[in-house]
């Protein structure tokens, strides 16, 4: 098959990623076991997992920085692993660990990875100033990378890797150990960037630890132990626990959820900050209400409300870790 | 066959070099400080030998004996003594290298032709040693040569000539100065080893902060890379060169009797070494630490078997086998005779073809292991 049978047969909508069956190994521990994927062009797909899950080596696979010990890559129509270079001068990847140059400044930073991208000095400078606008950083031009705060850098990686114009953009845990406020101006740009480009076919692939990041992603991909165990939109994976997530609030909330874990058709307590999310049993949700508000009265411990609610992702992804989906 | 993005590294490579002072500080300082230690410091010119000396004939024939070593230039006599006992204690406790026993009736057997004096020597110093040796025994001989022309001429008899005299004339370095001989290998040494510390640890620096994943997946490709990362250090390495080669040439004297064209030529071939080396240790290594200890672990060796420090000639048969497997053993010998025999290309032919056989090869092999990947 030719590479370009892969995306450019369907000429509505491109895939722009299509990995098949990824496997990589180091040693005895198998990173990425059998991940497949697809994004579409202006998508934005979510890889969720909690550490160790093999969200970078997965990231790190996709951009030709691993090679995988099995499956095929192809991204915007070339074959990672025959065309690695052709492929990346689609691809703007962010890294999970800072790796502009500490010791040279943020405008010399762009500058350099744009030129080694093979952009002329009169494509760059224009279009550089133009990113560090868009990211907020054309204040910091002459500041050394090494003195930005954590968020000036991921946004710094950010512009560096927008400076080519890709059209897919890799962006591994761009917003682990960085402020709320700046961690909301991250997303805002990624989305902008997304809707500004629609036209040109633009896709982000983001990998992140949080889930209230995974709900603004068009499809998500939770990975444990080097697998998708699901992949669909944040709505339709919420929809797999309508109607058995109960919202359980009192004092003092330690032993409420011993109460809880103990009821035969609760199948997980979590807490959520000052209150508990109970998983039940489906169709049991109101058996288990009024089950527990008689047995928290009864041991006289100050209940404050127990009733039903949407489904969230977090919920969706402790269920997820649960269970083995071999 | 140069392109943009080349230039791109080259001149990142350089920012950083100047905004690293300390590094750049090492680079330039290095050579110079090397180069004093070494034209100085490890000079294997003996001179000053301290002597002691049990006079026990006091006569005018034993004060002319004592000027005779006096005018030799090696000795200086800075202990008289009165018994065995005294000179022992002095060599014993390294005051004194040699002691010389002139005995109460020395004048006389000067007379009667048949004179001896005791030369006794601290041997531990194997070089101080053999050279108060050689030349305690040519200063009697030159002195006992010139007693029998005296007493000859004294005679009304003509000086008695020996039969055989050997003449001898010292080619390049008439003074037999042993910086002549240090300085060409000094640049040798620094090419070696400036050149493959500052490579390895160049290339690790970039694994070791993390941006080495940032160039990984941009479209450059790897030889690009490579040149972009090594040219800098080759600059830096011919900086090194002419530094060594003017401040010994005004400083020690050392002479540029060879092409300076040829010196850059052949010194390029031997660069391709030790980049090469520094390449190798770069995929290796893991930290910088890493790589300065995996360099090192060529260099010392390569310095000592070399030909820089000893004679090669003066190594055992088996050393001196490993020893063609050395490229600076080549360069050496080059450099050397490039600036002290100022010779063309024809008397060094065989050294710049082995020069580059171990360039190419060595490059090759480093850059066939570096690999634009993270594992």
């Amino acid at each position: 098959m030719k590479p370009n049978d892969l995306t450019f047969e369907h000429s509505n909508v491109q895939t722009l990623v299509h990995a098949q069956n990824l496997h990589k190994h180091f040693g005895n521990n198998h990173a990425v076991d059998g991940v497949s994927l697809q994004v579409k062009a202006g998508e934005i797909y979510g890889l969720v997992g909690s550490d160790g899950a093999g969200k970078t080596t997965t990231m790190r696979l996709l951009v030709g920085a691993l090679l995988p010990n099995a499956g095929e890559i192809n991204i915007c129509g070339y074959d990672v692993a025959k065309q690695v270079e052709m492929a990346r001068s689609t691809i703007g990847y962010l890294s999970q660990r800072f790796s502009m140059y500490e010791d040279l400044t943020v405008l010399e930073n762009i500058r350099f990875f744009a030129e080694i991208r093979g952009l002329s000095s009169s494509e760059w400078l224009p279009r550089s100033m133009e990113i560090l606008e868009f990211v907020g950083l054309a204040k910091f031009i002459d500041r050394r990378a090494g003195l930005l705060s954590g968020g000036m850098k991921q946004k710094l990686g950010l512009a560096s890797a927008l400076v080519t114009r890709p059209r897919l953009l890799l962006l591994d845990e761009p917003t682990t150990g960085v402020d709320p406020v700046t961690r909301q101006d991250f997303w805002q740009l990624v989305v902008k960037l997304v809707a500004n480009r629609e036209g040109e076919g633009v896709s982000v692939i983001i990998s992140t630890p949080y889930m209230d990041e995974a709900s603004r992603c068009h499809r998500v991909g939770f990975m444990k132990a080097g697998k998708i165990i699901a992949e669909d939109s944040p709505s339709n994976l919420r929809t797999r626990l309508n109607n058995r997530i109960l919202e359980l609030r009192g004092t003092p909330l330690k032993s409420l959820k011993q109460i809880a874990i103990q009821d035969e058709d609760v199948e997980e307590a979590a807490a959520f900050g000052d209150k508990l999310h109970l998983r039940v049993k489906e169709g049991k949700s109101n058996i288990v209400i009024a089950r527990l508000q008689k047995q928290i009265e009864s041991q006289n411990l100050n209940l404050i409300s127990l009733r039903e609610i949407p489904p969230t992702l977090e919920d969706v992804f402790i269920l997820l870790t649960e269970f083995n989906h071999d | 066959m140069f392109n943009s993005r080349i230039f791109s590294i080259v001149r990142k490579e350089f920012v950083q070099l100047f905004r690293d002072p300390r590094t750049l500080a090492l680079a330039v300082v290095i050579p110079i400080v090397q180069l004093f230690l070494l034209g100085y410091a490890a000079t294997s010119d003996v001179r000053n030998i301290s002597m002691a000396v049990w006079d026990q004939n006091k006569s005018p024939q034993s004060r002319q004996l004592l000027d005779a070593f006096r005018a030799a230039d090696y000795f200086v006599i800075d202990h008289f003594v009165g018994s065995t006992e005294e000179y022992q204690k002095l060599i014993e406790s390294g005051s004194a290298r040699v002691a010389l026993v002139i005995p109460p009736d020395y004048d006389r057997a000067v007379l009667q032709g048949n004179a001896q004096v005791l030369m006794v020597l601290d041997g531990s110093d194997a070089s101080i040693g053999s050279t108060a040796l050689s030349t305690a025994r040519l200063v009697g001989q030159s002195f006992a040569t010139k007693i029998l022309a005296e007493q000859a001429s004294i005679n009304g008899r003509s000086a008695l000539t020996p039969p055989v005299e050997v003449r001898t004339q010292v080619w390049y370095n008439p003074d037999l100065d042993s910086a002549y001989f240090m300085i060409p290998g000094v640049i040798g040494m620094i090419l070696s080893f400036i050149t493959t510390i500052l490579t390895a640890t160049a290339i690790v620096r970039e694994r070791e902060r993390g941006t080495i994943e940032q160039l990984i997946v941009t479209p450059i490709r790897s030889w690009e890379l490579i040149l972009g990362k090594l040219l800098p250090y080759v600059i830096l390495a011919f900086v090194e060169t002419f530094e060594i080669i003017i401040v010994g040439h005004f400083w020690f004297g050392v002479p540029v009797r060879g092409s300076l064209a040829l010196i850059v030529f052949t010194s390029g071939l031997f660069l391709m070494s030790s980049l090469g080396i520094g390449l190798l240790a770069s995929t290796i290594a893991n930290t910088q630490q890493e790589a300065m200890l995996t360099v090192m672990m060529y260099n010392l060796p390569s310095l000592f078997l070399s030909g820089f420090f000893f004679p090669l000639e003066a190594m055992p048969q088996a050393l001196q086998v490993v020893s063609y497997a050395i490229p600076l053993r080549y360069y050496l010998v080059v450099i050397r005779a490039l600036l002290l025999k100022g010779v063309g290309l024809e008397a060094i032919q065989s050294e710049v073809i082995a020069l580059a056989i171990f360039g190419i090869v060595i490059m090759t092999a480093a850059a066939l292991r570096f690999r634009k990947r993270l594992d």
